[in-house]
C-alpha cells in the first residue's frame, strides 16, 4: 500500500499533529516504505488463530468499587500549563 | 583506598556491610564519576543533593542496625520512570518541565530497599529507538570507541544513557525499559548485562508508556549477579498495574548455582539470519560450546515465525503508541503551544513537542488502527504475534532456555543507519520476539568484535523463569571472562 499526501494529511489530522505542506511528501514516502515492508505478514496463514493482545495470562482483575485516592487537587493541577480556580484552563470551545 | 567505583554492586554491598566505607563516601565517588562522564551526555538530570541526603540517611540506618538489602547502593534511573518532584522527560520536549507528583513502583521499591538515586538517564524520545539519537536532550555517546578510531559510537537504545552510565562506571547499576530490545541491545553495545524480565514481573505503574503490552521495566548492571540482586528488589505484584503478575518472587541471587548440568539449551536455527556477520555467528557457536562444556545439552530448535516478529512489532508498537501518546495535549502537564481554538492548541502543541521518529510512529499507529485498515494490519499483526508465542511454547516443551546473539552487530557510529528507518529497526531482529511473547531475556557480554567492540549473547527463558535465565547467563559470563573496559579512562571519575 502506498500512501499519498492527502492520506498522510488526513491521518495527521486524526492524530492532532499539525504538519507543514513540505513534510507530507517525505512522510508519505517513508510510511509507504514501512507499510510495504510490514505487508510481508500477508504470507502467513492466520486463519485458525485468535489475535493476541497481551502476554498477560489472565483477564483484568476486579476490585471493589470504592474510593482509594483523592483530595489532591494541588498535585493534579501542579503541572498544568494554565489553571483557573481549581480547573485546567483551555481556549474557549463554545462561542 | 581502592577506587570505589570499580566495585560491583555485590562487592559494594558487602563493603558497606563490613563498614569498609560509608554510603556517603560511595555516593561522593559516584557523583564525581557522574560529573567526569558528562561528555557522554548519559544523564538528563543529575540529583547529587538528593543522593547525598539519601546516603546520609542510609549511613544512619546502618549505624542503628536497620540497614536494608540495597542500602547505600547508587542507582541511575532511566528518565521514563516517574520520580516524585524530580523532572521526568522521557527525553521529549512535550514533557517540558514535568515534575511528577508520584513515584513509580519500581523506583519506590529501590528507595524502600535503601538504594540511592544519582539522577535520570537519557534515552531515545519516548523510548522509541535503537541508537539514543532521537532524544530532545541530544545523543548519548558510547564510552567505547574502536581502537585507533575516534568517531563517536551510539550506545544503543533506547536505554542508552543507562547503559553508557553503567559501562563508564558513572552509576553502579541502572533501571531501563525494554519494548523491543531497549535494555538488551544497549547492554550488548556497551559491554554490560541487561535483563528484560517476564511481562508482568516488574510493575509498569509510573513508567511513561510507549507500547503497554510490550513495555518491560528491568535492570542494567555490570554482572549477572548484580542484575539478579536488582531484579529481586524491583520485582513483584503491584495492584496499581492491572497486568502485574501475582506470583512469588524467588531468591534470584541464590539461583546462581553455577550448575547447568543437564539443562537443555535450544539453538533456534531461524536466528541464523542471512547476512549475519561471521564474528557474531562464531561468538554464538562459542557460547553453545561454553554451555556444553559446563554440562548442558545444546539442542537445535525451530521458531519458524521469527522473521515475521519485526514487521508485527512495527504494527503493534506504533498502534499502542498512538493511543498512549494521545494524552499529550497541552492541557494537564508538559508543553503547551497556544492556539486560537482547542483543536489548534492540540495540533500545534503536538507538532512542536514530538520529534520526527515519534511523529512517524504515531502516524503509522493511527493509520493501522483507522477504519478500513484495522483488520488488515492491526488484527493481522496480533494473530502473527499469537503464532510467535506458540513457536516459543513448542520450543520450551523440548528445552529449558534458548541461546541467541543479542544483536546482529556491534555498536555503529552516530549518524549511521539514519537514512532508512527499516535499517535501524533491523537492530532489534533478535530481541523483539521475546517482547511479543513476554518472555524473560538476558544479554551478557561475551566477547569483542574484530573492531574491539563488545558483543552480547542472549538467553531467553520460559515465562517467569528468570532464575534459569540468570543461572545460564552467569555460567556464560564466567566462561567468557569478559573483563574489557572502554578505552577512555578519563571517564572513570578519578
Amino acid at each position: 500500500m502506498a500512501l499519498d499526501k492527502a492520506t498522510v494529511a488526513r491521518i495527521a489530522a486524526l492524530a492532532r499533529i499539525r504538519l507543514d505542506e513540505a513534510e507530507l511528501e517525505p512522510l508519505a514516502a517513508e510510511m509507504s516504505h514501512i507499510l510495504r515492508w510490514v505487508e510481508q505478514l500477508g504470507e502467513v496463514d492466520t486463519s485458525s488463530v485468535a489475535p493476541m493482545s497481551s502476554a498477560a495470562a489472565t483477564g483484568l482483575p476486579m476490585r471493589e468499587d470504592e474510593i482509594t485516592d483523592g483530595n489532591c487537587e494541588d498535585a493534579i493541577l501542579g503541572n498544568a500549563p494554565r489553571t483557573e480556580r481549581g480547573f485546567f484552563a483551555v481556549p474557549k470551545v463554545v462561542e | 583506598m581502592s577506587r570505589l567505583t570499580a566495585l560491583t554492586l555485590a562487592e559494594a554491598r558487602d563493603g558497606l556491610r563490613a563498614k569498609r566505607f560509608s554510603a556517603r563516601e560511595l555516593a561522593e565517588a559516584y557523583i564525581a564519576a557522574m560529573e567526569a562522564a558528562r561528555p557522554l551526555n548519559a544523564y538528563i538530570t543529575e540529583t547529587p543533593e538528593r543522593a547525598l541526603a539519601m546516603a546520609t540517611q542510609s549511613d544512619e540506618r546502618r549505624a542503628r542496625g536497620a540497614a536494608r538489602p540495597l542500602d547505600g547502593i547508587p542507582i541511575a534511573v532511566k528518565d521514563v520512570f516517574c520520580t516524585k518532584g524530580v523532572l521526568t522527560t522521557a527525553a521529549s520536549h512535550i514533557l517540558n518541565g514535568f515534575h511528577p507528583p508520584y513515584e513509580s513502583t519500581v523506583t519506590q521499591r529501590l528507595w524502600a530497599a535503601g538504594a540511592i538515586m544519582l539522577g535520570k538517564t537519557n534515552l531515545d524520545e519516548f523510548a522509541m529507538g535503537s541508537s539514543n539519537t532521537t532524544s530532545h536532550y541530544g545523543p548519548v555517546f558510547n564510552p567505547w570507541k574502536k581502537p585507533g578510531d575516534n568517531r563517536p559510537l551510539v550506545p544503543g537504545g533506547s536505554s542508552g544513557g543507562s547503559a553508557a552510565a553503567v559501562a563508564a562506571h558513572a552509576a553502579l547499576a541502572a533501571t531501563g525499559t525494554d519494548t523491543g530490545g531497549s535494555i538488551r541491545q544497549p547492554a550488548s553495545y556497551c559491554g554490560i548485562v541487561g535483563l528484560k524480565p517476564s511481562y508482568g514481573r516488574c510493575s509498569r505503574w509510573g513508567v511513561v508508556a510507549y507500547a503497554s503490552s510490550l513495555d518491560h521495566p528491568g535492570p542494567l548492571a555490570r554482572t549477572v549477579e548484580d542484575a539478579a540482586i536488582l531484579l529481586g528488589a524491583i520485582a513483584g505484584y503491584d495492584p496499581k498495574d492491572s497486568t502485574s503478575a501475582s506470583l512469588p518472587v524467588p531468591d534470584y541471587e541464590a539461583a546462581l548455582s553455577g550448575d547447568v548440568r543437564g539443562l537443555r539449551i535450544g539453538v533456534p536455527r531461524e536466528y541464523r539470519a542471512d547476512g549475519m556477520p561471521a564474528e557474531i555467528e562464531r561468538l554464538w557457536e562459542q557460547g553453545v560450546e561454553w554451555l556444553r562444556e559446563a554440562g548442558a545439552e545444546p539442542i537445535e530448535v525451530s521458531l519458524p515465525m521469527t522473521r515475521y516478529a519485526l514487521p508485527a512489532y512495527y504494527i503493534i508498537a506504533p498502534a499502542e503508541a498512538s493511543s498512549n501518546l494521545a494524552r499529550y495535549d497541552g492541557v494537564r502537564f508538559g508543553l503547551r503551544v497556544p492556539g486560537d481554538s482547542l483543536e489548534e492548541m492540540y495540533e500545534l502543541t503536538r507538532a512542536a513537542g514530538f520529534g520526527p521518529e515519534v511523529k512517524r510512529r504515531i502516524l503509522m499507529g493511527t493509520y493501522v488502527l483507522s477504519a478500513g485498515y484495522y483488520d488488515a494490519y492491526y488484527l493481522k499483526a496480533q494473530r502473527v504475534r499469537a503464532l510467535i508465542a506458540r513457536d516459543f511454547a513448542a520450543a520450551f516443551e523440548r528445552v529449558d532456555c534458548l541461546l541467541t546473539p543479542t544483536v546482529p552487530s556491534a555498536a555503529f557510529a552516530i549518524g549511521e543507519n539514519m537514512d532508512d528507518p527499516i535499517a535501524m529497526y533491523l537492530n532489534d531482529v533478535f530481541t523483539v520476539p521475546a517482547n511479543l511473547a513476554g518472555l524473560p531475556a538476558l544479554s551478557v557480554p561475551a566477547g569483542l568484535s574484530a573492531d574491539g567492540l563488545p558483543l552480547g549473547l542472549q538467553v531467553i527463558g520460559r515465562a517467569f523463569d528468570e532464575a534459569t535465565v540468570l543461572r545460564v547467563g552467569e555460567v556464560l559470563e564466567t566462561a567468557a571472562g569478559f573483563t574489557h573496559r572502554p578505552v577512555e579512562t578519563m571517564i572513570d571519575g578519578r
